[in-house]
This record gives structure tokens, C-alpha cells and sequence, in this order.
């Protein structure tokens, strides 16, 4: 049985002999019939090859832009309902494929390992921890105080109570976060002083503003979360995103947390994973609007932008910035740089791709412009007589 | 302490804001101050603004005070009979006139029953919100804003009786509808802007069906006996002027039929319609490219061995002559002087356009489309009473557009055809259709506006009734026979030696940037080769240091005048575009050469 299935592994992808394999089996079928089967899946399956000389590159850029004419532009359905603002439609599908360092809306999926997902509670709690929290939120005022040469900060009683913080784990905090200064606990909070030996207005006032943005507890960059249930399912949507430090919390599922940053997915998951994100939110763009565009062409563009093994995007930094062709480069943006860059290194162009035979007026390499013909000569033999 | 602001400029401040504004709106509506003067607060700012400024836009609204509106019925009378004018009315403190931030502090009533003790001002009528050209739409508010927006747009571009002193005036691309109507539907609005002397439409009878697939899409069915009887016709005016222009050294520009030896001469043919004078004579039928106004000018540069010999021959000409593919009939010539005292000549040529396929009509509730065919008389379908449509418009054109107001038209004018009466369907105050439906029934008709049609062809009855009646159709200015256009070879642009643009200098048609994309996705790559290949050219190549050689005709020989003779020069065939793109960035300093490789 196997070695039928071990015969057809060059010609067929696994996850289609695997699927027969089932089928196979299921439905009780001879060594022959197998392999019919299995021949006429090859037959198939070389069919949708595409053929050499299709213009996919073009193509795909034509399926999206069609349809990027029929979005709705970051039209917000979800007015009165809780939930994290999220940019979606084309201004999403722009960024994505811009490969921008940090997308205008950044956002988390968290999901939670199920022995943390017993009851709504835990949940929030872990919530809690994951929402960055700095030390202006849990206080109340923020003085300096000239006399003393002190900044003094008096805690929001209420907060205190409500997340359950101490004293001295916020002191610590403080300690640790600003650096030569000493902190200490007063009536109403904490006051604190520098460790230096001289003292002016100036420093003092940097102390303050630094206190304000002292991380008390969570993960910083998330600045909102919110706890919901997907189909039986606990998640909590975090609005900001910092991919690294919530995989390394011990409640959170690392096989289902998603981010929507592109670049933490690369950096923290790998460049194929970053494939994978990218395939994931364009389609989520483009199932968002109504439209269907073939996963093909996502994919495409997915390998286009991550096969060097970073995330590049579709702009003059990027893929279209790295093409080989001086005149291609040029028709795309700023053509002035790109020649005088070009002139400076002496660059040759041997106008083989689409735009550059456009340019000079020669069939383009593609489609009926592709194949050449080639004769062969006739060899004389040694009698002088063609054969 | 809020921050008071005269034009922008801080004036100073007040404690109580309510009783500061109370006593400026105060004395403006009493003439103390000037009563172009408004007053606003700005409450996100907490600042309060004045303005006298011009350039802002003020409506009128009737003040209220206390709940009542200030225009009491003894007034009304007085209006009615003509006792007291708008002007009284705003200086007694009835009428006020805000800007759009007096307007953000006043709670505007829309209607006198709904005026209860917080309102600040009434409404004068609920039709306020709507300008001049969407008050001219009937029943519209049936129809969806958006095609009121475009019906009102529409109006502007229907042709009619645009001006009364036509005759006289020498617009450019002026059309004048023959026979326009006044709407059988009208509004309030035709009434004030006294619309029935200036119509810009006509009454059709039209049919909501489907005929043979000619008015699929927005395209429309014409009844081609009602427009050889003279349905939408309309005249097209078309001018041309000239000067005799004066020159330095004495010279001047020469209206008259120009003489043989005249640089640029164009044929006898050319100048038959001139008379003496060298102008075209009136009704005269002039064709494309033909010359009305014939004239000579000295030459442009006078050479040194030249001036001694300004004889006929070096006078170019420079007659006006009608462009390509135009035509008509001479239809007025003016000769006067301008501001500088030259001699000015202007012609108007006129063009009787009868309406064909391809023409733009409209009603006036945003439903355009073309005429997608004319069909005799004798090939419409007519009714039992032997009526045949005008037109016949697409029952698929409603749906998904909800122009109700469209179908309650043809049922008013129906009704008002029938009655020989005049509709008023202003919006918000128009005849119900139950009343419409029970008129129509009173005179003898399906109360629905439906009737039975009957196939032209076989005679027999239309299963579907069809819905009929009368409504106000337009002409728009967007002709056929001003926009068709095509060419196979013809000129080029001198820099670039790709086909000119435009369809008056005898264009091509562009394939741009995404036609190219179609073509190369379809890997049409020859196919995109030809259609690019109008700037084409031979250049010759030095193979030694890539740049373009010399061609020498006499030799019949290309040299490469940077490396002599003895390098091989080779024949390429490129895109002139190409060849300029080159020179050009060698003029930025940028040397660019070709290297040559044999393609087998
Ligand atoms: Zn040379």
C-alpha cells in the first residue's frame, strides 16, 4: 500500500496524498483503483499548473486593484459596540503591503491556556496584568515640591484598592525604573528625592515627568484590553501590541496569540510565520469588505514580500527599490534618483523584464513574447551530401 | 470672564454671556447697530465671536419670542396685500438675517406648530433647505437625495431657451432647443423664476418598458416619427472671430481672399465661400476644414536680404477656417473694432442637430442615459387608444435607484395632459397620488397609469400593461455629433513624434497605462508591441562606444563621428520616446549608451 503512495511523492503534494490516502481507505478501494486515483489526481493537478509566460506578477497587482476600487474606506460598523478600533479596508491593505514598522492600529489576539479560562474572573485578571499600567494612573496628584527639593505623589485610594497593589512593590518599581533616586513612602504616597548631590529645579522636573510614565504593571505598549468569548472560546483583544513579552507570560496560549505587527510576528516567530500573517490579515481585509480575491495571488505576494527572509514591502524602499532593471526602477517613483544612483555605479541594463521592453518598444518576455524559436542546422556529412 | 472677539480681533471680556449677547441681538433687531452684524458663541472655546465681516453666507429666518413667531397673520395680510415690503419686515425686527455660527446658537423651528418656548427662529417655509435648481425637481421629496443632487445637476446642462436676445449674442457652444415647453409638473420655483419664459424641456409621452433590448442598461428609445415632427431639435452655435492685427514697421494683417503666391495657399476650392471682402457670406454651407474668414499676415521674421523685398510672396496666410469634421451654415457675421482700433470680424456658425443614437436625455430626477435607438413610428408599440410612446424608458432604471419621484410624474403629468391643467408638485407640498389615481379614474383611465400595448410587429396584445403618461424630459448639451471621434494615422507631436491629443487637432486615442497593463496580462506581447510602436524609428548605433551615429545619405553610410569610420554601426529599431528619454538625461549628465548583442 505505502509504496503505491511512495511512488507518486515527486508528483503529487503531500496534503493531497494524504487526503487520498483517507479517501482510500475509507472507501474500501482495490490497488488499482488507487492508483487510477491517484493518476488522474496527477493529471489534474499539472493542469492547474500555471503555464510559463503568465504575467502573475501583473495579474495579481490587477485582482487587487480592482477590487480596491469597490472598498469602503475605513467605514467603523461596530459604533456602540465593545470593541477595539482596528483601521481595516484599503488603508489596512496599504500598510500591510507597504510593510510599515508599526501598523496605525497595532492589536492582539490573546488567548489563554484553559486552565486559566475556568471563569471570567481569572480572565480579567489576567487582563489586568497584561493592560500596561503607569504609576500616573493610579495617582492621584503629581507635585513637586521645592522645599523638600521632593517630587511627591499621592496615590487614587480607589485604584490602589481595586488592582491590588502594594506599597512597596510600587516603591520598588519606582526605584528600579528611574535610577539614583531614593523613594520613600509618605501619608498619602510616596515621595522622592534624588540621589545626587546637587539639586536643581531642572532635574526635578525631569524626575516628575519620568515618574508619570513608570511602568506599575503589565506589558508596555498595551494600552487597552478587552476580555471576550469567541465561540466557547475565551480571548482578550489588546489594543497596542508587544508579541514578545505576552508569549513569555505563563497563562497565555502561544499557539493561538496572533498580533496584527507584522514585523514582532517575523522577529519573534520567524519569516514564515510573518508569510503566514501577512496571508492572514490581507485575507481578513478582503473577507471584511465582501470581496473575494483568490488566496493565490495573496499568497504570491505574501513570498514576494518575505523571500530574502525579512518583510519587505511593495515601495521604492522595498521590492520595487531592489528590482535589477535601472529603467524599471525609474518608471516606478522618483526616476531622477534612481538614474543618478544608477550613472554612479555604472549600471547595465539587460532589459529582460516587462517594463523596460515596454519602454524601447520590443515584445515583452512574456506570454507570446516569451518562447524563441531555435533551428537546428543541418550538419554537412563527410561526403559533402545533405542528409 | 469670556473673551470677546470683534472680526477676529479681542476686544475684551464679559461676565454674564447671556445677557450680553441678549442685548447686542437686541439692539440689532432695533437699528441701533448695524443689522449685517452677527453675534456668536463658541462653546468649545468659551470665546464670543462678532462679526461684520463680508463673505459670509446669512439666511433669513423669522425670529420667535416666547414661542410665537414674531410674523403674526395681521402681518401675513399686510404681505398679501402688497402693504409691506421684505425691507420693513427686517427692520422691524420680523426677519433676521444669520451667519453660520449665530446659526450654531439658535434652535430653528421647521414649522410654526412645532414652536414651543426654546426656539429662537421659525423657518420661513421647510423648502429653504433646498437651492434654486433641486426646488425646479417635482415630487422630490419621493425621490432619494443623491438623485436629487443629480437630477439638479442635470437641469443645468439641459438645453433651452437659454437666453431671450440669442439672436444677438455670440456665445460659445450655445445651443437652443426648438419648440421648449413648460412642464406640465411644475413647482413653486418655475413660478418665481419665471421659468415658463425660459423653458428648457419638453412634455414626452413615455412608456416604462423594455423594447427589443434597444434600452437595456440607461439607454432610451426614441420615437423616430416624433422626432422627425421635430421632438428635441435644437440649434448649435458655434463662433469664430478675428482681428486684423497691426504689426511694427507699418505692417498689418489683410482680410481678403488671399493671392496664389501667398506662402501657405490652399486651394480655390478652399476660399469659394468668400466674397470680396474676404468674408464668408451669410447662409452659406461650409464643410470641414473649410476657410470663413480669409486673411493674409506679413512674415514672422523679416531676414536681412528679405526686407528689401517685401513683395506678395513672402505674406503667409492665415485665414480662420472651421475645424475638422465640424460643418454648418453661416448664420451672422459682425464687423466692428476692438479696444486697439483693429478690425474685428465675428461669424457664428449654425448647426441644426436632430437627435440620434448616442445623444444624452434626461428627466429631472437624475435618470439619464443615450438614446440606444430610434425606431419608426410604425414600429412602436401604441396603445389601445392609439397613442404611441415618445419615448419608452426602462422599467430597470427604477429599482435599485428609488426615483419614485420620476414615476409620479408621469402619473401628474398624465393627469395634468389629460385635464389640461398645470401640477404643482412642490416638494413637501404636492397632490397626493390617491388624488392622482382618482383624477385619472374620473377621466376615463386605469386609476394606475397602466394601459394595454400592443406589439407593432405581430398586433397582438402585451401581456404586462404598461405604465404611461407624460413627463418633462431634457436635452443635454453632451451631443454625439460633438464627441465622435477616431483615427488611424495622422499627426504627430514634433518632440516626441507620438500621435497629437485632442479631438479637435485630429488625435489619437491613448492607450495608457492600465490598457497596457491588460495587454501585458493577457501576454499579448506582440500585440502590445503595435500598438506602441506610432513613434517608431530606425536609429543607428556605433557598436564601439554605444552611442546614436550619423547618417549620411549622400554616402548613403552611417559614420559614428566619435570613433570614425572604421567602427560597425548597426541598424536598431527602438521607440522614438526612447531615443529622446536618452538625449534627455544626457543633458543631466548622465552618459547612457546601448550595447549590442546579436538576437540569434
Ligand atoms: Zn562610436
Amino acid at each position: 500500500m505505502t509504496d503505491i503512495f511512495e511512488k507518486y511523492k515527486d508528483k503529487l503534494p503531500g496534503a493531497i496524498l494524504e487526503e487520498i490516502k483517507l479517501e482510500s481507505k475509507s472507501n474500501e478501494l482495490t490497488q488499482a483503483e488507487i492508483i487510477r486515483a491517484l493518476d488522474e489526481s496527477v493529471k489534474e493537478y499539472e493542469a492547474a499548473l500555471i503555464a510559463p509566460g503568465e504575467a502573475i506578477g501583473i495579474i495579481t497587482a490587477e485582482s487587487f486593484g480592482e477590487a480596491g476600487t469597490q472598498m469602503t474606506l475605513n467605514v467603523f460598523h461596530f459604533a456602540g459596540v465593545a470593541e477595539i478600533q482596528v483601521t481595516r479596508g484599503l488603508p489596512r491593505l496599504i500598510e500591510l503591503f507597504d510593510a510599515r514598522k508599526e501598523p496605525s492600529t497595532p492589536s492582539m489576539e490573546v488567548y489563554l491556556k484553559p486552565e486559566f479560562t475556568a471563569n471570567e474572573k481569572t480572565i480579567r485578571r489576567v487582563a489586568s496584568f497584561i493592560k500596561e499600567m503607569k504609576l500616573q494612573e493610579i495617582s492621584s496628584e503629581i507635585s513637586l515640591n521645592i522645599m523638600k527639593q521632593s517630587v511627591d505623589i499621592d496615590f487614587n485610594e480607589e485604584k490602589i484598592k481595586l488592582y491590588g497593589f502594594k506599597k512597596e512593590e510600587i516603591i520598588e518599581k519606582v526605584t528600579k525604573d528611574l535610577k539614583n533616586v531614593t523613594v520613600k513612602e509618605t501619608k498619602k504616597g510616596i515621595t522622592i528625592t534624588s540621589n545626587s548631590e546637587e539639586v536643581n529645579l531642572s532635574m526635578l522636573y525631569k524626575i516628575k515627568e519620568n515618574a508619570k510614565s513608570v511602568l506599575i504593571r503589565g506589558i508596555s505598549k498595551i494600552t487597552q484590553v478587552l476580555p471576550k468569548k469567541e465561540d466557547s472560546k475565551y480571548v482578550i483583544l489588546c489594543a497596542g501590541s508587544n508579541l514578545k513579552e505576552v508569549l513569555n507570560m505563563k497563562e497565555v496560549e502561544s499557539k493561538l496569540t496572533t498580533t496584527n505587527n507584522i514585523f514582532e510576528i517575523s522577529s519573534s516567530l520567524g519569516i514564515e510565520a510573518a508569510r503566514q500573517a501577512i496571508i492572514n490579515e490581507a485575507l481578513s481585509v478582503i473577507e471584511n469588505q465582501g470581496l473575494d480575491i483568490n488566496i493565490r495571488h495573496v499568497m504570491f505576494l505574501a513570498d514576494i514580500m518575505t523571500q530574502t527572509g525579512v518583510v519587505r514591502g511593495i515601495t521604492r524602499g522595498g521590492i520595487s527599490g531592489e528590482k535589477e532593471s535601472v529603467l524599471a526602477r525609474a518608471s516606478f517613483e522618483t526616476p531622477i534618483n534612481h538614474l543618478i544612483d544608477a550613472s554612479l555605479t555604472g549600471e547595465l541594463d539587460n532589459l529582460k523584464s516587462v517594463i523596460e521592453n515596454v519602454i524601447i518598444n520590443q515584445p515583452i518576455p512574456l506570454g507570446t513574447g516569451l518562447p524563441g524559436l531555435m533551428s537546428k542546422m543541418k550538419k554537412e556529412d563527410k561526403k559533402g551530401a545533405k542528409k | 470672564m469670556i473673551d470677546v472677539f470683534l472680526n477676529e480681533a479681542f476686544i475684551g471680556s464679559v461676565t454674564d454671556i447671556h445677557e450680553f449677547m441678549e442685548s447686542v441681538k437686541k439692539q440689532r433687531r432695533e437699528g441701533i447697530i448695524p443689522t449685517n452684524l452677527n453675534i456668536g458663541h463658541d462653546e468649545g472655546l468659551n470665546e464670543i465671536h462678532i462679526e461684520t465681516t463680508k463673505g459670509r453666507c446669512r439666511r433669513p429666518l423669522i425670529i420667535v419670542e416666547n414661542g410665537k413667531s414674531k410674523l403674526t397673520s395681521e402681518l401675513i395680510t399686510k404681505i398679501e396685500n402688497n402693504q409691506i415690503t421684505w425691507e420693513e419686515l427686517t427692520k422691524q425686527g420680523v426677519i433676521e438675517y444669520l451667519d453660520a455660527r449665530e446659526e450654531e446658537n439658535a434652535y430653528v423651528a421647521i414649522s410654526e406648530e412645532e414652536l414651543t418656548k426654546e426656539h429662537t427662529h421659525l423657518e420661513i417655509s421647510p423648502i429653504t433647505i433646498l437651492g434654486i435648481c433641486t426646488s425646479l425637481v417635482p415630487f422630490s421629496n419621493y425621490g432619494s437625495s443623491s438623485r436629487l443632487i443629480r437630477g439638479s445637476k442635470i437641469q443645468k446642462q439641459g438645453l433651452g431657451l437659454y437666453a431671450k436676445n440669442f439672436l444677438i449674442r455670440n456665445d460659445t457652444d450655445a445651443s437652443v432647443l426648438h419648440y421648449a415647453q413648460r412642464p406640465i409638473t411644475t413647482t413653486f420655483m418655475h413660478d418665481i423664476f419665471n421659468y415658463d419664459s425660459r423653458p428648457s424641456g419638453q412634455n414626452l409621452t413615455i412608456a416604462v418598458m423594455s423594447y427589443e433590448g434597444y434600452n437595456m442598461q440607461d439607454a432610451t428609445i426614441l420615437n423616430r416619427g416624433s422626432v422627425e415632427r421635430g421632438l428635441a431639435r435644437s440649434t448649435f452655435f458655434r463662433p469664430y472671430s478675428t482681428t486684423e492685427l497691426r504689426y511694427s514697421g507699418g505692417l498689418m494683417d489683410q482680410i481678403g481672399i488671399p493671392d496664389k503666391e501667398v506662402k501657405g495657399y490652399k486651394s480655390e476650392k478652399d476660399y469659394r465661400h468668400l466674397e470680396d471682402d474676404g468674408i464668408v457670406f451669410t447662409e452659406a454651407q461650409v464643410g470641414s476644414e473649410e476657410v470663413i474668414i480669409g486673411r493674409t499676415s506679413p512674415p514672422r521674421f523679416l531676414g536681412s536680404l528679405e526686407e528689401f523685398n517685401i513683395a506678395a510672396n513672402t505674406r503667409r496666410e492665415s485665414s480662420i477656417s472651421i475645424g475638422e469634421e465640424t460643418q454648418g451654415i453661416v448664420d451672422m457675421t459682425i464687423i466692428t473694432e476692438n479696444e486697439e482700433g483693429n478690425r474685428l470680424i465675428q461669424t457664428r456658425l449654425r448647426e441644426n442637430r436632430i437627435p440620434e443614437i448616442g445623444d444624452k436625455f434626461a428627466s429631472r430626477h437624475g435618470q439619464k442615459g443615450v438614446i440606444g435607438m430610434l425606431i419608426p413610428h410604425i414600429d412602436m408599440p401604441f396603445s389601445s387608444r392609439g397613442i404611441t410612446p415618445d419615448i419608452i424608458f426602462s422599467p430597470h432604471s427604477i429599482p435599485s435607484r428609488m426615483t419614485v419621484s420620476h414615476l409620479l410624474e408621469v402619473l401628474a403629468g398624465k393627469v395634468g395632459a389629460l385635464n389640461s391643467k398645470l401640477i404643482d408638485a412642490t416638494t413637501f407640498d404636492n397632490p397626493s397620488e390617491e388624488s392622482l389615481r382618482k383624477q385619472l379614474l374620473e377621466l376615463g383611465f386605469s386609476e394606475d397609469g397602466k394601459e394595454s400595448f400592443y406589439n407593432p410587429i405581430t398586433g397582438q396584445k402585451f401581456d404586462a400593461k404598461i405604465y404611461t403618461g407624460n413627463i418633462y424630459y431634457l436635452r443635454l448639451k453632451h451631443m454625439v455629433a460633438n464627441k465622435l471621434h477616431a483615427r488611424a494615422a495622422g499627426r504627430v507631436q514634433l518632440l516626441t513624434r507620438q500621435p497629437v491629443e485632442g479631438r479637435a487637432m485630429g488625435g489619437g486615442l491613448r492607450v495608457g497605462e492600465m490598457e497596457k497593463d491588460c495587454l501585458v496580462a493577457h501576454g499579448a506581447a506582440l500585440l502590445l508591441k503595435e500598438r506602441f510602436d506610432s513613434d517608431k524609428t530606425i536609429l543607428h548605433i556605433c557598436e564601439n562606444c554605444g552611442m546614436f551615429a550619423t547618417y549620411d545619405y549622400f554616402k548613403n553610410k552611417a559614420i559614428c563621428t566619435r570613433c570614425g569610420s572604421d567602427t560597425k554601426v548597426s541598424p536598431v529599431e527602438m521607440s522614438y520616446a526612447f531615443k529622446l528619454f536618452l538625449d534627455e538625461i544626457r543633458t543631466i549628465g548622465i552618459d547612457s549608451q546601448i550595447k549590442l548583442k546579436d538576437k540569434f
